[in-house]
C-alpha cells in the first residue's frame, strides 16, 4: 500500500502561515533594529495583521489538508474577530512599548501574533487534535504576555496563576478528549458525531463515560471563557498582566473558547443537549452555569474598585449572557452568539483601550482615580460611557442588539413546539441581571461626570490608540443602529453546524 | 439619489451633534457648518425632486423592521414620492435661506451657535417627519418638531412673555397631539399596521368600519388642528412670535404648521373614505381661515398680522383639502387635493419671505407697531420691493405664484356655496390686510421720525435671501400653470395625466376680488379718502371684537383656565381651612397619621426598594468570598467542582425523586475548602479587594 499525503491547500491557509511568518519578522525586525525602534515595531506588527486579514478575503470556503482544514463562514467570521482583537490590542499597547517593556518589545508583539495564529487555526479545525493544538497554541503565548512585567508582582503572579489553572484546564479538556476518541474511535467531529450516536442507537444508552468526557470538557472550555465554576482566575489575571494584554484575554481568548465549545458541543455533541439523553445531556448544565456566570459576575462586579478588576468580573457576566445563545440550539443561535461577539469587542476593547490609555498617564486602575474626568477629557469621558452603555445594554448601541437577539433566539427556541422551556427561565436571569449590571458601570459614569472634584489629568492619545478607539465608536454605534450586514453574515454560520433555516 | 434619501434628514442631525459636542465655543464654525449641511441637503432634495419627476411621480419606499412583535411591527423608513419630494425642496429651501439670513439677524446673540443647533434640529425633524413612510415614525418627528418649536420659541427665556409662549405653543399643540395618538391606537387597533402603503390599502379595500373609520381620521386631523394650528387650537401661534423672526419665518409660518396640512394631505385615503370627517375638515379650515383673516385686519403688531395671515392660509389649505376628500367620497371630481398641496409650497415661499423681510424691517426699526412706521420705502432698497412682491403674490396677483394656487383653492369651492362666497371674502380680506400693512410701513409720511431717521438696510446676508425667495414667489407657481402638459397638477396626481379645469370667469372674480382688496387699502390708508377711524367707529363692536382677537384667548382663560387655577384655590384653601378649622387633637391625628405613613415609607416602601438593592449587593459580597487569590485554591476548588457535577449527573440519573444529597455536600465542601484557602499564609501580592 502506497501511503498517499493528503493534497495541499495552502492557499486556504495563507492568512495563517503569512501571520506566523509576519511574528519572526517582527521579533528579528526588533533585534536587528537594536530594540530603537519603538513605535516602528509595533507599526510593522499593525501592517501585518492588515494584511493578514486583507488575505483572508482571498482564502475562499472549503476544506483542506484532508479533513484538517476547514474554512466556513464561522471560521471566517470569527477569525476577522481575533485578527479584530489583536489589532485593537496592539493598537492600544504603543504607550506601554515606549516605556515598560522596553527590552521585549519584538517578543511582547510576536507573542500576541502568535497566540492569533492558534486562534485562527482553530477556527478551521475540524478535528478534535487539531483543535486542541490550536488552542494550546492560543493559551501558552498568552501565559507568557501575562507575566510581562518581570519585576511587577501582581504581573508574576497573574501570569503564575494563569499558567497552574490553565494547564490543570487543558488537562482536563485533553482527559475529555480522549474519552471521546475512546467511544467513537475517531477525532473528526463529524465522523464523531455519526459513530456516537450509532453506537448510542445500537446499544441504547452510551452509560456514565460520555458523562466524564462531557463534564472534564466543559471544564477545560468554561476555564477558557471564564464560567463559573471555573471563573476565579479572571479577575486576578485581568488586573494583574498588561491592560492590553487583559483586553487580548477578553476578546480574543473567549471567542477561541466559543468556537472550541461550539465545534465540539454545538457540532459534535449536538445529540445529547436535551434532558431526555440523561445523563449524557449537557444543555441544562451549560444552563446553570450561564445563569452562575450572570449572577456572581454582575454582582460580584459592584464591589469593585479596580476597574481592570470590574471589567473582568464584567467579562464572566456577557460570557453568561453568550452561553444563552449557545444552549438556544437553533438557526438564531449560533448567529446570535457572533453577533454578540462581534459587538463584545468593539465595546470592550474600547473601554479596554481607554483604560489602557490613562493609566499609561497616571499609573492608576482605580474607578475612584476617574472623578471628575469629564472636566478634563470631555470627549474621553463620553467615549468611555458610550463603550460602558453599550456593555450594559443600552440601545441604540451594539450591546443593546447584542443582547436583544440572543435573547430573542433563546425565546425562539424555548417557544417552538417541542419547546425547552427552562430557557425561559435563562432569559429571566438574563433581563434581571442586565438591570443588576448598569450599577457598576454607570457608577464610574458616574465618577466621570458627577464627582465636585475636578481631574488633575490631561490623557494623551497616541494615534494608534486614537484609532482604535475611533474603530470602536463606529463599530459600537453603526452596529448598533443598523446591525444588518453583520446579521447577514453572521446568518450563513449555523448552516455549517446543521442548523437549516425554515 | 433616492435611495440615499435618508441622508437629507440625517446630514442636519449630524450638524446638530457636531454643534452640541464639539463646536460650541466656535460661532463662526459652527453655522458655517450647520449652513454648509442645509446646503448639501438642498441640493439632494432638488436631486430627488428631478429623479421623481424623471420616475413619473412613482413612489420609492425603503424600510427595514426595527421591532417586529407577532401581531404587527414598528419599521424605520422612508417614502419618497411626488409630496414628499415636494416638501423636502420647500422645507430645505426655506431652512437654507433662515440659516444665512440668521448669519446677520442673530449676530452678536450670546447663543449663537446653539440657536443654529437648534435649526439643525428642527431640519432633521421636520425632513424625518416628511420622508417617514409610517405613522409611527411621523408621530416621532411630530413631537420632536414640537420640541424644537417649544425651545426656539423661548430661546430668548429671559422675557417672560417668550417663556409663557413657549409654554402655551407647547401645552395647546399637546391637546391636538392626544387626539393624533388616539386616533393611531385606533388605526393599528383595526388595521394592525401603521406603514402609509398597507394602510392605505386596507382602508381602500374597506376592512375597516365606517364609524371606526371616521373616529380615527378626525382624531389624526385633531393632530394637524393643533400644529397647524386651526380653530380652536390656533390661539398659540401669534403668540409664538416671541420668539426670534428666522424662527417665526422657518417654523411658524412655511414649514411646521404646513405639517398639519401635509398630515392630512398625506393621509387623505382616510378622509376619502369618510365623508364625515372630512365634511368636519373642511368646515374647520373655512372657520379658522375666516376667523384669522378678520382678526388680522385690525392688529398693528407687522408679525402678529403676519401669523394671523399664516393662521388664515392655513386653514385656506385644509379646507381645500376637506372639499376634495368629501367631493371624491361623494363620487365627483375635485381639484381640492392638488389645491391645497400647490398653495402649500407657494405659501411657504412667500410668507417665509414675508417673515424674513418683517424681520429686516424689525431690524431697522427696532419695534414691531405698525403704527410707529412709515415711508420707509426710500430706505429699504431691497427689503420693501421684495415685501411688496410677497404681498402681491399673497393677493394673488397674476402671474405671481399666489395667484395659480389661490385660483385653484377657488375652483375647489365651486361647487359648494357657501364655501365660494366666503373664500372670496376672505381672499378680499387677505388682499387688504396686507396691503394696509405695506401701505402703513413703506409709504407715507414717517410717523416717528427718530426712529426713521435710524432705519438703514440690512446687511447683504440678510438681504440675499429675500431676493432669492422673492423670485420664487413670483416663479414657483409657474410650475402649475393649468394648460402644462406635465405641470403640477399631473405630477400630485402620482404621473396621471390631469388638466385643472381652469375657468377665466373664476380667475377674473378672483383677480377682481383681490385688486379691490388693494384698491380699499389704497384709499383708506394712502389716499386717506376714506377713514379708517369713522368705519372702525360706525362698526365699533365688530372693530373691538376683531382686535381683541374675537376674546378667545379671554374666553379660554375664563372656560378653562380660570376654573382651574379656581379649583386649585379650593381646594387649597380647602385643606387651609381644615387644618385651620380643625382643633389640636384632629391635628395630632393626622400628625400621627403622617408619622404612621412616614414610617411606612420608610420601612416598607424605601425598604423594599433599598432591600432589593442590598440583597443583590450582598449577594455579590457573599460570592466574592470564594475569590481567595491563591492559585492551589482555585484548583482545588476547579477539581471539587467538576466532582460535584459528576455526582449531580449521577444522582439525576440513578436516584430519582429525591435530592442529589452528594452533589450538595461535595458542592458545599468545594466552597469551604475554596473559603479556607484564605487561611493559608501565603505572602501575595494581589490586592485586599477581594480576599
Amino acid at each position: 500500500m502506497e501511503f498517499q499525503l493528503p493534497p495541499y491547500s495552502l492557499k486556504m491557509m495563507l492568512p495563517e502561515l503569512f501571520l506566523f511568518g509576519w511574528a519572526l519578522v517582527v521579533i528579528a525586525f526588533d533585534l536587528v533594529s537594536g530594540r530603537k525602534k519603538e513605535s516602528a515595531v509595533g507599526y510593522l506588527t499593525l501592517a501585518g495583521i492588515l494584511i493578514a486579514g486583507g488575505l483572508l478575503a482571498f482564502t475562499g470556503y472549503g476544506r483542506g489538508f484532508g479533513n484538517m482544514f476547514f474554512n466556513d463562514p464561522m471560521a471566517r467570521f470569527f477569525k476577522i474577530i481575533f485578527l479584530g482583537a489583536a489589532f485593537m490590542a496592539v493598537g492600544s499597547s504603543f504607550g506601554v512599548l515606549k516605556e515598560r517593556v522596553r527590552n521585549h518589545r519584538g517578543e511582547y508583539l510576536g507573542l500576541i501574533l502568535f497566540s492569533t495564529v492558534g486562534m485562527m487555526f482553530l477556527a478551521s479545525s475540524q478535528e478534535l487534535l487539531s483543535l486542541y493544538i490550536g488552542l494550546e497554541l492560543t493559551t501558552i503565548p498568552l501565559f507568557v504576555l501575562a507575566a510581562f512585567y518581570k519585576d511587577n508582582k501582581l504581573s508574576v503572579e497573574a501570569g503564575i496563576k494563569y499558567f497552574v489553572v490553565g494547564a490543570f484546564s487543558s488537562a482536563l479538556l485533553l482527559y475529555g478528549i480522549s474519552f471521546l476518541y475512546g467511544m467513537a474511535g475517531t477525532t473528526d467531529i463529524i465522523q464523531m458525531k455519526i459513530n456516537l450516536a450509532i453506537t448510542h442507537l445500537t446499544f441504547k444508552s452510551i452509560g456514565m463515560t460520555l458523562v466524564i468526557a462531557v463534564v472534564t470538557m466543559l471544564a477545560g472550555i468554561g476555564f477558557k471563557l471564564g464560567l463559573p465554576p471555573f471563573h476565579q482566575w479572571v479577575p486576578d489575571v485581568y488586573e494583574g498582566s498588561p491592560t492590553p494584554v487583559a483586553a487580548f484575554l477578553s476578546i480574543g481568548s473567549k471567542a477561541a473558547g466559543l468556537v472550541a465549545f461550539a465545534k465540539i458541543f454545538v457540532n459534535g455533541l449536538s445529540a445529547f443537549f436535551g434532558p431526555e439523553m440523561l445523563p449524557n445531556d449537557w444543555g441544562q448544565l451549560v444552563a446553570i452555569m450561564a445563569i452562575l456566570a450572570m449572577v456572581l459576575g454582575n454582582t460580584v462586579a459592584i464591589w469593585q474598585t479596580n476597574i481592570k478588576r470590574m471589567l473582568g468580573y464584567s467579562s464572566i457576566a456577557q460570557a453568561g449572557y453568550i452561553m444563552i445563545g449557545m444552549v438556544a440550539m437553533n438557526v438564531y443561535g449560533l448567529s446570535s452568539v457572533a453577533y454578540y461577539m462581534f459587538a463584545y469587542m468593539f465595546a470592550n476593547m474600547g473601554a479596554f483601550a481607554i483604560v489602557t490609555i490613562f493609566e499609561d498617564k497616571t499609573e492608576s486602575t482605580q474607578i475612584s482615580s476617574y472623578r471628575g474626568l469629564s472636566k478634563s477629557e470631555p470627549a474621553l469621558s463620553l467615549i468611555l460611557s458610550i463603550f460602558l452603555l453599550s456593555l450594559a445594554g443600552i440601545p441604540p448601541l451594539a450591546g443593546f442588539m447584542a443582547k436583544y437577539y440572543v435573547f430573542a433566539a433563546a425565546v425562539e427556541k424555548a417557544s417552538s413546539p417541542n419547546g425547552v422551556t427552562w430557557l425561559y427561565w435563562l432569559v429571566g436571569v438574563g433581563l434581571l441581571t442586565s438591570v443588576f449590571s448598569l450599577y457598576y458601570y454607570v457608577n464610574v459614569i458616574k465618577q466621570m461626570y458627577f464627582s465636585r472634584e475636578d481631574s488633575p489629568y490631561k490623557i494623551p492619545v497616541s494615534a494608534p490608540a486614537l484609532a482604535v478607539i475611533v474603530i470602536c465608536l463606529i463599530g459600537v454605534i453603526l452596529f448598533g443602529i443598523w446591525p444588518e450586514p453583520i446579521l447577514q453574515f453572521a446568518k450563513d454560520i449555523p448552516a455549517s453546524f446543521g442548523f437549516l433555516a425554515r | 439619489m433616492t435611495e440615499n434619501a435618508y441622508l437629507i434628514f440625517l446630514l442636519p442631525l449630524l450638524s446638530f451633534m457636531m454643534i452640541v459636542f464639539f463646536l460650541r465655543w466656535k460661532e463662526k464654525i459652527a453655522a458655517g457648518y450647520s449652513i454648509i449641511t442645509i446646503l448639501i441637503s438642498w441640493m439632494m432634495s432638488i436631486w430627488v425632486l428631478l429623479e421623481t419627476i424623471a420616475r413619473h411621480g412613482v413612489a420609492h419606499e425603503a424600510f427595514y423592521k426595527f421591532v417586529e412583535f407577532k401581531s404587527f411591527s414598528l419599521e424605520l423608513g422612508i417614502l419618497v414620492d411626488p409630496l414628499t419630494a415636494v416638501m423636502l425642496v420647500v422645507v430645505t429651501t426655506v431652512g437654507a435661506c433662515v440659516e444665512i439670513y440668521s448669519l446677520g439677524y442673530m449676530h452678536g446673540d450670546p447663543r449663537f451657535s446653539r440657536f443654529y443647533a437648534y435649526l439643525s434640529l428642527f431640519l432633521f425633524s421636520m425632513l424625518g417627519l416628511v420622508l417617514a413612510n409610517n405613522f409611527f415614525m411621523i408621530f416621532i418627528f411630530w413631537e420632536l418638531v414640537g420640541l424644537t418649536s417649544y425651545l426656539l420659541i423661548g430661546f430668548w427665556f429671559e422675557k417672560k412673555s417668550a417663556a409663557d409662549a413657549c409654554k402655551k405653543a407647547f401645552i395647546t399643540t399637546r391637546v391636538g397631539d392626544l387626539g393624533f395618538l388616539v386616533g393611531l391606537m385606533m388605526l393599528i387597533t383595526y388595521a394592525g399596521t401603521l406603514n402609509y402603503g398597507e394602510l392605505f390599502e386596507l382602508v381602500g379595500a374597506g376592512a375597516i368600519p365606517a364609524t371606526i373609520l371616521t373616529i380615527a381620521a378626525i382624531g389624526v386631523f385633531c393632530g394637524a388642528v393643533g400644529k397647524s394650528a386651526q380653530f380652536p387650537l390656533h390661539v398659540w401661534l401669534p403668540d409664538a412670535m416671541e420668539g426670534p423672526t428666522p424662527v417665526s419665518a422657518l417654523i411658524h409660518a412655511a414649514t411646521m404648521v404646513a405639517a398639519g396640512v401635509y398630515l392630512v394631505a398625506r393621509s387623505m385615503t382616510l378622509f376619502v373614505g369618510s365623508a364625515d370627517a372630512s365634511m368636519v375638515v373642511a368646515i374647520i379650515g373655512l372657520t379658522t381661515s375666516l376667523l384669522a383673516a378678520t382678526i388680522a385686519i385690525t392688529q398693528v403688531d407687522i408679525k402678529r398680522i403676519l401669523a394671523y395671515s399664516t393662521v388664515s392660509q392655513l386653514g385656506y389649505m385644509i379646507m381645500a383639502l376637506g372639499l376634495y376628500g368629501y367631493d371624491t367620497a361623494m363620487g365627483h371630481h375635485s381639484p381640492g387635493y392638488y389645491a391645497g398641496t400647490f398653495h402649500l409650497m407657494t405659501h411657504a415661499f412667500f410668507k417665509a419671505l414675508l417673515f424674513l423681510g418683517a424681520g429686516s424691517v424689525i431690524h431697522a426699526v427696532h419695534t414691531n407697531d405698525i403704527r410707529e412706521m412709515g415711508g420707509l420705502l426710500p430706505k429699504l432698497k431691497i427689503t420693501a420691493p421684495t415685501f411688496m412682491i410677497a404681498s402681491l403674490s399673497i393677493a394673488g396677483i397674476f402671474p405671481l405664484a399666489g395667484f395659480w394656487s389661490k385660483d385653484e383653492i377657488v375652483a375647489a369651492t365651486v361647487h359648494h356655496p357657501i364655501f365660494y362666497i366666503l373664500t372670496l371674502a376672505i381672499a378680499f380680506m387677505t388682499a387688504f390686510y396686507m396691503w394696509r400693512l405695506c401701505f402703513m410701513v413703506f409709504f407715507g409720511k414717517p410717523r416717528d421720525q427718530h426712529r426713521f431717521e435710524h432705519a438703514h438696510e440690512s446687511p447683504k446676508n440678510m438681504s440675499y435671501p429675500l431676493i432669492f425667495l422673492a423670485f420664487l414667489s413670483v416663479c414657483a407657481g409657474w410650475v402649475g400653470i393649468p394648460w402644462l402638459s406635465h405641470g403640477f397638477a399631473s405630477f400630485a396626481y402620482h404621473g396621471e395625466p390631469y388638466h385643472p379645469h381652469f375657468s377665466f370667469l373664476n380667475a377674473f372674480i378672483a383677480s377682481a376680488v383681490a385688486l379691490s382688496g388693494i384698491g380699499l387699502a389704497y384709499l383708506m390708508y394712502y389716499k386717506k379718502s376714506i377713514s379708517a377711524e369713522k368705519i372702525g367707529a360706525m362698526i365699533r363692536p365688530l372693530y373691538l371684537g376683531s382686535y381683541n382677537k374675537w376674546y378667545f384667548d379671554e374666553i379660554y382663560q375664563f372656560i378653562i383656565i380660570d376654573p382651574l387655577m379656581s379649583f386649585a384655590r379650593f381646594m387649597w384653601s380647602f385643606d387651609a381651612r381644615g387644618v385651620d378649622g380643625v382643633v389640636n387633637g384632629t391635628a395630632r391625628l393626622t400628625m400621627l397619621w403622617s408619622d404612621l405613613k412616614m414610617w411606612f415609607d420608610k420601612w416598607i416602601v424605601d425598604g423594599a426598594v433599598n432591600g432589593a438593592g442590598w440583597l443583590v449587593t450582598q449577594l455579590g459580597n457573599l460570592l466574592r468570598l470564594i475569590q481567595t487569590g491563591k492559585a492551589q485554591s482555585y484548583a482545588l476548588f476547579m477539581g471539587a467542582m467538576i466532582v460535584a457535577i459528576g455526582f449531580w449527573k449521577y444522582e439525576s440519573t440513578f436516584v430519582e425523586g429525591a435530592w442529589p444529597k452528594m452533589t450538595i455536600i461535595v458542592a458545599i465542601c468545594a466552597i469551604v475548602l475554596a473559603i479556607l484557602g484564605r487561611l493559608i499564609p501565603q505572602e501575595t501580592a494581589s490586592p485586599e479587594e477581594d480576599k
